[in-house]
């Protein structure tokens, strides 16, 4: 601390009580500044939401401008769809790599893949978007629900990956020791002790992951490219929930625009859905972890 | 008092390191278990380098034929085959900086109002809430942006600053009043990465050792002197993290701006005037675009996107990690 505390007659105690209670007040106002925007737009999505939510709205086809009625029934299912798949990569790779981490935590290479992985995961979306049509979009001559699901899949990759890595290094290092005195193999303990305490924490993470990628538009403008019509082929374009809600806010019609109103609303409830499952499997997983604590490793 | 620092958990906790004999009982399922985890490890720099690869490979052509007349030129005329990204790439550095200038204050406001000052009670429920901003995807900032704040600055801000306060000459407030512009996109911003902000600088705020704020209170410090004195400076390079780590969201961030911005291909002059970022330019134009070398320019622009943000982010990366190894 180089500055000294004020004392002497100019900075009375009084002037500081002052001093602090003002910069104190300003804390709360930004504070409270900060949730202003939360507030106004969850008030607008429920406003503008109700008006064109009902039961038709999620089981209907978009409808052209100008026709009533309307819903983005292939966009929810063409959303789970590249979901599926973006998870089916993400999953995979994602989970080996923050094993990786977890267990060799200072080869050279873990400290690479730990930094690339922040790098990959603050790469704009839109870029990873146009690595992805390049790749396999431009030579195949079509957009597809496939190139829509691995660049979602190559976005969740890092977040997997890093929050892997945090879940396996909670697990007691004894519960490991436990087991590879007992003769397990180093595979066996990884996969059933140390991968078994850390399951709940890394599903929590991977539905975050998942709901992250959910609400991705960039990447999907030129790989899944939207389509107003029912499909589920893995070739062919898809609908996705995001790509119709900027269609529809984008467009010059009415009509279009409150359905935008409509789908944004049921693309935020999927989002935070999912988040809450996540942080509901986290309740748990903490009880277990600390009963695992409590009753073996004594830490 | 001089409270031993608590066991650190990174060097308790990790695992046992030996190798597993070659040959021994469970080899294979080891082998095969080394061999998914090292390779799913190795995904990771591959999928970058080939990002690298593709990136710099596609816009070769666009580089021959332009040369440095991409950066430098600031006209961007398809037909004519003139492919100038400086509006853009300043239209991108302008709407972040300026959504960083907005966003910093209020964020780090809320960062030491949830780690220092907050009671108890609205501790969790505030960060919770501020998280949350981070969940609302991209489209339905656009959207909003579109819909309600556009509006309000057509009909209320524009009109205030040029005729009340009498500012419709300043160049910095001049042009037509349309409602989408740079304004605009860097208020969508600047909330965008309020949650990031705060999140980091609140642990970077937590990080600070409770002694430095137990004896500044020793002293005599009121609650904001401490803060001041105690806490702040100790944070300050993970703090100028934050801000940086902010920054690079903003860079990269492509809907909501797009919808905001106004797509016109000017200078950044004003901030009620349409401009263009790098990343709605490749959302407008990459799906339509018109003969090879309209999208080599593109991967180029993409290319520019990619650099900034790889720098901006690594450097705000290794602040961050620094200021948590000093604890």
């Amino acid at each position: 601390m180089d500055r000294q505390l004020p004392v002497g007659e100019r900075a009375t105690l009084l002037a500081r009580r002052r001093r602090s209670a003002i910069m104190t007040s300003l804390v709360w106002c930004a504070s409270a500044v900060c949730l202003l925007p939360l507030v106004l737009i969850t008030a607008h999505l429920l406003i503008g939401g109700a008006r064109v939510l009902g039961p038709r709205f999620f089981t209907a086809l978009p409808a052209p401008p100008g026709v009533a009625g309307g819903g983005v029934a292939n966009g929810i299912a063409g959303t789970l769809l590249l979901l599926v798949i973006a998870a089916a990569i993400g999953l995979p790779i994602g989970l080996g790599a923050g094993l990786y981490l977890a267990e060799r935590t200072r080869t050279r290479l873990a400290e690479a893949v730990r930094f690339l992985a922040d790098v990959l995961s603050g790469l704009p979306s839109i870029v990873i978007g146009i690595f992805v049509w390049e790749l396999i979009v431009r030579p195949s001559g079509q957009f597809s629900a496939l190139a829509g699901g691995v660049a979602l899949g190559v976005l969740m990759i890092p977040l997997i990956t890093r929050a892997t890595e945090a879940m396996v290094q909670l697990v007691p290092n004894a519960l490991r020791e436990a087991a590879l005195a007992l003769g397990y193999s180093r595979a066996r303990t990884s996969l059933t002790i140390v991968l078994r305490t850390a399951l709940p924490g890394i599903v929590t993470a991977s539905l975050l992951a998942i709901a992250r990628v959910a609400g991705e538009t960039a990447p999907l403008l030129f790989t899944a490219f939207g389509t107003p019509y029912w499909s589920l082929r893995l070739d062919a374009p898809v609908a996705a929930l995001p790509l119709q809600i900027f269609n529809y806010a984008t467009s010059p019609y009415d009509d279009w625009r409150a359905q935008a109103w409509g789908g944004a609303l049921v693309l935020i409830v999927l989002v935070f859905a999912l988040s809450w499952l996540a942080r509901r499997v986290t309740d748990r997983r903490r009880e277990r972890l600390s009963s695992v604590v409590a009753g073996g490793a004594g830490e | 008092m001089a409270a031993p620092p608590l066991p650190s958990f990174a060097t308790d906790q990790s695992p046992p390191r030996f190798r597993s004999r070659r040959g021994g009982v469970g080899s294979v399922g080891d082998r095969l278990y080394g061999g998914w985890i090292t390779a799913s490890a190795l995904v990771i720099p591959a999928l970058l380098l080939l990002v690298a690869i593709v990136i710099a490979g596609s816009s070769w052509p666009a580089l021959q034929t332009l040369g440095t007349r991409l950066l430098t030129d600031t006209v961007w005329d398809v037909p004519h085959a003139r492919f100038g990204l400086l509006p853009a790439l300043l239209g991108t550095l302008a709407s972040s900086l300026l959504a960083l200038t907005l966003a910093t204050p209020l964020a780090f406001g809320a960062a030491i109002f949830v780690s220092e000052l907050a009671p108890p009670r609205l501790r969790r429920p505030v960060a919770l809430l501020i998280d949350g901003l981070a969940a609302i995807p991209s489209v339905v900032y656009g959207l909003w942006g579109l819909v309600v704040l556009v509006p309000w600055l057509r009909r209320d801000v524009i009109p205030f600053v040029r005729e009340t306060l009498a500012l419709g000459d300043v160049p910095l407030f001049a042009g037509p009043a349309y409602g989408p512009s740079l304004l605009a996109a860097a208020l969508v911003l600047a909330i965008m990465i309020l949650p990031f902000i705060t999140a980091v600088a609140r642990e970077v705020l937590q990080a600070v050792p409770r002694s430095q704020r137990e004896a500044a209170l020793a002293l005599g410090a009121t609650r904001w002197e401490m803060i001041r004195d105690a806490v702040l400076p100790n944070a300050r390079t993970g703090l100028v993290g934050a801000m940086i780590l902010g920054l690079g969201r903003a860079l990269g961030e492509t809907m909501a701006v797009t919808m905001v911005i106004g797509n016109a291909h000017v200078l950044p002059t004003s901030l009620f005037q349409p401009a263009y970022t790098i990343a709605s330019l490749l959302a407008n134009q990459f799906a339509e675009a018109s003969g090879p070398l309209h999208v080599s320019a593109l991967m180029a622009a993409a290319g520019v996107l990619l650099a900034v943000t790889i720098v901006v982010n690594g450097f705000a990366r290794w602040l961050v990690r620094r200021t948590e190894q000093q604890r």
